[in-house]
């Protein structure tokens, strides 16, 4: 390929107990936007990370400009023409932004002193060239985040960077900034840079992007001019489920009748930058599975319902209160248990045993004053090792030494022992194996035939098939659709989450 | 305009008080008046001063020294044992306090980037190393100079009523200034504060830039000491117990952001002079304890942070 700025040819790195990379090629040309798309572990960072120099590959070659290059650093590479804007923008909050555009490279007298004028001057230029509007001498930090991203790109070519790899750079961005950096990235393409985009959100893809190179589990399962890849083949492709195949699947028998009182009621909440307006209505009885790739909102849902983020709008109540002040604390006592997606973040002490796990939330909500007795304490926890069937030794082995699933099941008897009426679930299948997965997902049937709300959350489309009776499809921030009874199928999702331009392209 | 003036408004909340600290003690005490007590302001606090100079470095290096004071003490008996003992000629002996200052920050700074120690347990080690060091240098912990003429003569120059120890203080105040604002160097002192990783990225010169502003707050504490001893015609080993607490306050008070990255010299300079005038007053009051002014410093000290975050909170609105 005579325009190829650069190639990577059959990189291969693993870290101990995972191949994070595994003989993959990636080609990028002068005067092209890249996606670079894949759930999470598909090895986008690493590949990025071996690109721009801040990890040295295991196997393979690195060429730029058909040159084999090692760079050995992220400083090595710029100086070679690869440069990178991460999602937290690495550039120095306190200084102006001409400082953060000239740093290192300002405009010095004779005798060494920085010459502000002139300093000041050319980075007006810079600014300018950009398309860009900013007084230079402004700090940072009074920046919007989108300028502050602009100028860290504007920083990089300015440095005759000629491969940009910006790295999800509007997951913080509202569409009007989004669409500027957009202007931005179209005019560097016009001027004959190569530039790696990479994002979760299919719509920004199919609007900049020349091509698409998709990776799977450390595997390249494609690259594809944009235009000739429909939006449910890329679905598909980052699943790893041939859409025809899906399509075909029938869903599993479940009843549809979920006429149980209203629990959790939605309506118009909405957080800028998070996640659009959007109407819930959960049910006793019913698992409302959230189906949508990595950053389409559903853990922003979940913790919105949750109140661990303020919502910018609309209203919620649980169990017939409004939350007015919402918290986790009201939700809570209300009656709803969250079971976040970070098992860290979810409270497991590891060094602490199960049994004490399992009654730690009990502890919190019971007060020092009154303790349980001990003799209650050890049937409590037993009874749920029993029922949730967390295999494990004795209870007061340390949480630690149980496996990924059984650590899940812990967090899980801890929720259930506050007797809660709604579930949140973020991911609670995920990193654990198969035999626990179904386990958890028995427990979660059972859980909604007593009586429970359920909110089912997966990356796995399979799974939220097996278990939901309802499922909100979400995309891009958004509540595109919801699907019920016979109508849930792992193929009608993904045309969801594809979205309704089949065909893809620069619609 | 309204920008430059929300960008600078810590710095011009710590003019503010001090403008009404000294108007306020010149008409309760008319000796405040007088211009021999303005310039006795900076010359009985030059060493303070000093040591508040080099820490501002380092806070906006977003770094702290604990050290200062102990080098300070230890600087003082070097110079003393060096000029008086051991009879060198000062301009040879000054300069050798200064280097071994400086090294020994260094050191410090060395440690701290290289194997990325933690600033406060670095120079904690420091302070015990530098105290100890200042004990053993002498067994009475005080080396009198005696008649030393060089060094008597020096105690008795001033320009405009303005020590030899104030005019130290204030050059060390305006060349750091410069370099703060002109040099390469500093923009990268204000660029680690700031975030290290991103200068790092930037392809700044993080290594030296680190090592040397530990250096400099060495160099600051040793010149602090050489002071001390021009002033006093004595080392002590004992002098300047925690006076790391009261740079650290100044520098502070002087609007510079103690996790890095904000803040001027010209703001410790007017940090240091409020609390000159506040450990001042208590002379002027004849039943006045000293305990009052740790209780003014203290409450101040909670102001200007206080300050800072409101400031942070308006500006990100």
């Amino acid at each position: 390929m005579a325009d190829a700025l650069v190639e990577m040819r059959e990189i291969v790195k693993t870290y101990p107990g995972v191949v994070a990379l595994d003989a993959v090629d990636f080609t990028l040309r002068a005067g092209e936007i890249h996606a670079l798309v894949g759930e999470n572990g598909a090895g986008k960072s690493t590949l990025i990370r071996i690109l721009t120099g801040a990890e040295r590959p295991d196997r393979g070659r690195l060429l730029l400009n058909g040159r084999e290059i090692h760079a050995r650093s992220p400083a090595e590479a710029q100086r070679l023409g690869v440069a990178a804007v991460y999602q937290e923008i690495n550039l120095a909050p306190d200084l102006s932004i001409a400082e953060n555009l000239l740093l290192g490279r300002e405009p010095r007298s004779r005798f060494g002193w920085i010459q502000w004028g002139e300093m000041r001057r050319r980075a007006r230029q810079i600014v300018r060239s950009m398309g860009l509007e900013a007084d230079v001498s402004a700090p940072l930090r009074d920046c919007s985040i989108a300028l502050r991203q602009m100028i860290a790109v504007a920083r990089a070519v300015d440095q005759r960077a000629r491969v940009l790899v910006l790295d999800e750079p509007t997951s913080s961005l509202d569409a009007a900034e989004t669409g500027r950096l957009f202007d931005l990235m179209r005019r560097l393409r016009a001027a004959g840079l190569g530039i790696v985009f990479i994002t979760h959100f299919l719509e920004q893809v199919y609007a900049v992007s020349d091509r698409i190179t998709v990776l799977r589990g450390g595997r390249c399962v494609g690259s594809h001019a944009a235009r000739d890849l429909p939006r449910l083949a890329l679905v598909s492709a980052m699943l790893g489920k041939a859409a025809s195949a899906v399509a075909a699947e029938r869903a599993s028998t479940r009843r549809a009748d979920c006429g149980g009182a209203a629990r959790l009621v939605a309506k118009r909440v909405f957080r800028r930058r998070s996640i659009q307006p959007f109407d819930l209505t959960l049910r006793a009885g019913e698992v409302v599975g959230l189906a949508g790739l990595l950053g389409s909102g559903r853990t922003e849902m979940a913790r919105l319902l949750f109140g661990v983020e303020t919502r910018d709008g609309g209203t919620i109540s649980i169990n017939g209160a409004a939350m007015h002040r919402h918290s986790p604390r009201r939700s809570i006592r209300a009656g709803v248990a969250l079971a976040p997606e970070d098992r860290r973040a979810a409270g497991l002490v590891p060094r602490l045993s199960v049994r004490d796990n399992i009654l730690l939330a009990l502890h919190a909500s019971r007060g020092w004053l009154r303790r349980l007795p001990r003799r209650d304490q050890v049937a409590l926890a037993e009874q749920f090792v029993r029922s949730l069937s967390i295999a494990t030794p004795d209870l007061r082995r340390p949480v630690a030494q149980l496996s990924g699933g059984n650590q899940q099941k812990v967090i899980l008897a801890r929720w259930l022992l506050m007797e809660p009426t709604i579930l949140l679930l973020d991911e609670p299948t995920r990193g654990i194996d198969i035999g626990a997965k179904e386990q958890v997902e028995s427990l979660v049937a059972d859980l909604r035939v007593r009586g429970m709300a359920i909110v089912f959350i997966s990356g796995e489309l399979e799974e939220v098939v097996r278990v939901s009776s309802r499922v909100v499809v979400l995309r891009d921030r958004a509540v595109v659709g919801e699907l019920e009874g016979a109508a849930i199928t792992a193929g009608s999702i993904m045309e969801r989450i594809a979205g309704p331009a089949e065909g893809g392209g620069h619609a | 305009m309204r920008a430059n003036l929300t960008r600078h408004w810590p710095l011009l909340a710590t003019g503010v008080v001090l403008l009404a600290l000294y108007i306020g003690a010149a008409i309760a005490f008319p000796g405040f008046r007088t211009w021999f007590q303005f310039t006795r302001l900076f010359s009985d606090n030059a060493t303070l001063g000093l040591a508040a100079v080099g820490m501002t470095f380092v806070i906006l290096s977003g770094g702290i020294d604990l050290s200062v004071g102990a080098v300070i003490a230890c600087a003082s008996m070097m110079l003393a044992l060096l000029a008086g003992e051991l009879a060198w000629p000062l301009w040879l002996a000054a300069p050798a306090v200064l280097a071994a200052g400086a090294a020994f920050g260094a050191g410090m700074g060395g440690l701290i980037h290289i194997f990325r120690l933690p600033p406060f347990l670095v120079t904690l080690a420091g302070m015990f190393l530098a105290r100890g060091t200042a004990l053993l240098l002498s067994p009475h912990k005080r080396i009198e100079l005696g008649s030393h003429d060089s060094v008597r003569s020096l105690s008795l120059l001033h320009v405009a009523d303005f020590t030899l120890a104030a005019l130290i203080f204030l050059a060390a105040v305006t060349l750091s200034a410069l370099a703060l604002r002109w040099m390469r160097w500093g923009r990268t002192v204000y660029a680690i504060g700031s975030d290290e990783s991103a200068a790092r990225l930037m392809g700044l010169a993080v290594a030296p830039t680190r090592i040397g502003v530990y250096a400099l707050s060495g160099l600051c504490a040793a010149a602090g000491g050489i002071v001390h001893v021009i002033g006093t015609q004595a080392g002590d080993a004992s002098i300047a117990f925690l006076l790391e607490l009261d740079a650290i306050a100044a520098v502070v008070i002087g609007g510079t952001v103690l996790a890095g990255g904000r803040g001027s010299v010209l703001g410790t300079l007017l940090g240091v002079l409020i609390l000159a005038i506040i450990t001042t007053i208590p002379g002027y009051v004849s039943d006045l304890d000293s305990w009052w002014t740790r209780l003014i410093i203290g409450a101040l000290l909670l102001l200007f942070v206080s300050l800072q975050r409101v400031s942070q909170h308006w500006r990100e609105e």
